[in-house]
């Protein structure tokens, strides 16, 4: 094991292995401090930083964080790091690392062509360096473009997954939130549900159900209900009509475990998803995500900070080519993410990390009541995302998430940030969007004050069918 | 056109409502709002700070044990002086949010209590044989929906086990303060039950600061994980209602005690999710109906 020092005047700090510098030179975080990784003093914290920042990239390919021979993940890293792509920074420090990252000759066109071989320690190691503002540049200049029924993550675009949950999954609860958020321009991203019963009878009720709506009023969009990837295997054989495959995702093979599935399970799932063949313009068919602190609650970090297990996390999307992924950044409560300075952190480096490792990085900005954060830290965090060109958020009815307990962002807080940053949804969307004038003036941003036909319509069939009953 | 009536013109334009808010009979979402241009209008911003207000104070409000013995006393479901207060290991809210572990175990006064307890039973003479289950009443993040929701709900939990066929002993009622659901187990090892039930302030939502969780674990022990523990959610007036959520413990109760087991080898089949199976294959509803 390599002993990493570092000398200030006359003391030398050492650091036992590059996992535990890594961890000692993270932002301070409570996720880290409860699992005792977390540097023990504000100074040690930055000597550590910079003792990083003087460690070659190279390393990363030589000391594995967590053995090879213990992880698949480890091992997907290693196999199928791309030695021709890393050559244009295989010379670099972490610390010019991002310099590299910052500089102007750096484009979009260069950051594709050097990712496959840059790792996701690489990338958690520079973040670790990285103000709030350099993850966003550098986020910006990253561009990753994934499609299915539309086409996610073109520059000045901003898609919102509709999440329209329901307690108990009643079919006229999801559909009133339904409406409600395609009235208000979400769900171009995925209407995605997450279920109130997790089983097979009530995901492929639900994706039917999706189905259903999304061919009636030819909305270039997809549906996923968030269950088990083995639940949605088991969906796809019983001819349900699935369109996205859903799974969280860990950064070790101990996490993806207590998940309940490995690297074999997505790749049987992806390629019977493929099989269906319902994407009209790409085949982009998987939707996973993640979240800093899901190895610890797992038991599954090997020692690691939160930080940079999660970063390898994106090793295992990548691999699968998905849609769309999403940190779900405030969701696991404050034993993670103390407030909302540590929430905003947080998403800004998922969304580096993820963009600078090529996966399509959304993220769902969110906290829950026992966390120390309110709808400013969201706004916070949701503007300094969209300026960093995240390609998609969440939508929910007044931000009230009320199957899952938490809050996320609203229908109006898209609308919101679309219109101080100038973003559209993606571009068939748009076009949709327009044809069924839910917009009366998409280019100022303008929503119909009336009720468009289509939808009229409908809203007389709950009129026509009500006597206190449900539909 | 007059000065005022153009002013009043201009208002009542300010929001801009959504027709489809009477949908809001079918959901407690928060649809329809409407809007004032594309932000939310002012009285639904206040409202949710409302609720958000309500709900982080539920996390902090701390749990009043006298008053909720008092209750329990009064509804007849505690001896006298029977009922064990308890606390973890988390000395205050601020260390319970930050260390789960802590929220996890009892701490050292709260373990010679209960075995000081168990010792006098012995030499009393009382009890040789385990209970057959043990109830701890565990604040977790909403003490809220434990003041609210326990004395109701074992009141009818207690029935039901009267009614049982098979009879049901039952070990002294603890609460614990500053607790997670992991630390039933211990309490429920320390008094020798062979079964544990949990009832704990679930994390309170916007809509639900007063959600009430139930755990069930068969022969509890420290160090056990969630794998073994059946769960009950969202108990409260407003969503699983008493009644039902009775039935589907009792359920489970028999179950365990017949198979010796509780967790994931445990499956829930008590048939409330039977509508599902009945329901037609296509999920109409009024976006599909026509």
């Amino acid at each position: 094991m390599s002993d990493y020092r570092y000398m200030l005047g006359d003391q030398t700090w050492s650091f036992d292995s590059l996992a535990q510098l890594m961890a000692k030179a993270t932002p301070a975080r409570s996720g880290d401090r409860l699992a005792g990784v977390a540097a023990l003093s504000a100074e040690e914290r930055a000597i550590a930083q910079m003792a990083l920042a003087e460690v070659p990239l190279k390393n990363f390919l030589n000391e594995a964080l967590v053995p090879y021979e213990e992880d698949e993940v480890t091992r997907l890293i290693i196999d199928d790091h791309d030695a021709e792509a890393f050559k244009p920074i295989a010379h670099l420090t972490v610390g010019d690392f991002r310099n590299w990252l910052l500089s102007d000759e750096v484009s979009s066109e260069i950051l594709t062509q050097v990712r496959a071989g840059i790792t996701p320690e690489m990338a958690a190691a520079v973040s670790k360096l990285m103000r709030n503002q350099d993850l966003i540049l550098v986020a910006q200049k990253c561009r990753v473009v994934t499609a299915f029924r539309n086409t996610i993550g073109l520059a000045g675009r901003f898609s919102t997954r509709l999440q329209p949950n329901h307690p108990t999954d009643d079919l006229t609860g999801i559909a009133a939130s339904m409406l409600d958020g395609l009235l208000y321009g979400n769900g171009d991203a995925v209407i995605g549900i997450n279920p109130a019963t997790d089983n097979v009878a009530q995901a492929s009720r639900l994706i039917r159900m999706m189905d259903e709506v999304i061919q009636k009023y030819q909305i270039p969009t997809q549906s996923c209900v968030l269950t088990h990837v083995t639940n949605t295997m088991e969906c796809i054989e019983q001819g349900a009509p699935v369109d996205l495959v859903f799974q969280s995702i860990g950064g070790t093979e101990a996490t993806n475990s207590s998940f309940g599935f490995n690297l074999n399970t997505l790749a049987e799932a992806r390629d019977a998803a493929l099989s269906l063949r319902r994407g009209s313009v790409g085949n982009n068919v998987m939707y996973f995500e993640t979240g800093q602190g899901s190895a610890l609650s797992a038991n599954a970090h090997h020692g690691l900070d939160q930080q940079t297990c999660e970063a390898r996390a994106y090793a295992v999307a990548r691999k699968f080519e998905p849609l769309l992924v999403n940190t779900v950044v405030g969701f696991i409560g404050p034993e993670y993410l103390f407030d909302g300075k540590e929430i905003t952190r947080a998403g800004l480096e998922d969304h580096f990390c993820g963009k600078l490792l090529g996966v399509p990085m959304g993220c769902d900005i969110c906290y829950t009541n026992h966390a120390q954060a309110d709808q400013n830290d969201m706004d916070n965090l949701l503007t300094l995302l969209g300026v960093a060109g995240c390609n998609f958020i969440m939508g929910i009815p007044g931000s009230d998430d009320i199957m899952l307990n938490y809050q996320t962002t609203s229908f109006h807080d898209a609308l919101y940030a679309r219109r101080v940053l100038g973003k559209k949804p993606a571009p068939e969307f748009e076009r949709w969007l327009a044809e069924m004038q839910i917009f009366k003036d998409m280019d100022n941003y303008r929503l119909n004050d009336q009720l468009p036909a289509a939808f009229a319509k409908s809203l007389k069939a709950v009129e026509s069918a009500t006597g206190g009953t449900h539909v | 056109m007059s000065d005022s009536d153009q002013v009043s013109g201009v208002l009542s334009k300010l929001v801009i409502e959504n027709p489809w808010r009477k949908l809001r009979d079918f959901t407690d979402a928060r649809i329809g709002l409407g809007r004032s241009g594309i932000s939310i209008p002012t009285a639904h911003l206040l409202a949710f700070q409302l609720a958000h207000a309500q709900a982080q104070d539920a996390v902090h409000l701390p749990l009043d044990t006298d008053e909720l013995v008092a209750e329990l006393q009064q509804a007849g479901l505690e001896q006298q002086g029977q009922s064990l207060i308890l606390h973890s290991r988390a000395s205050d809210r601020a260390e319970y949010l930050q260390r789960p572990d802590y929220g996890r175990r009892l701490n050292a006064d709260s373990v010679a209590r209960l075995k000081d307890f168990m010792e006098q039973q012995a030499s009393a003479g009382v009890e040789t044989e385990p209970h057959d289950l043990a109830i701890v009443i565990v604040d977790g993040l909403s003490s809220l929906a434990i003041q609210q929701n326990t004395v109701p709900f074992l009141q009818q939990l207690t029935k039901a086990l009267d009614a049982d066929s098979q009879s049901w002993s039952l070990a002294p009622l603890t609460l614990v303060q500053q607790g997670r659901v992991a630390i039933g187990d211990e309490v429920g090892e320390l008094l020798n039950a062979r079964c544990v039930l949990l009832l704990v302030g679930e994390r309170p939502g916007l809509s639900s600061p007063d959600s009430l969780g139930l755990y069930l674990t068969w022969n509890p022990g420290i160090g056990l994980t969630d794998a073994a523990r059946n769960c009950i959610s969202n108990v409260r007036q407003a969503g699983l209602v008493y009644p039902d959520a009775v039935a589907k413990l009792m359920y489970l109760l028999r179950e365990a005690r017949k198979l010796e087991l509780s967790g994931v080898g445990l499956k829930d089949r008590s048939g409330a999710d039977d509508a599902l199976d009945a329901g037609s294959v296509s999920g109409r509803n009024f976006l599909t109906s026509e």
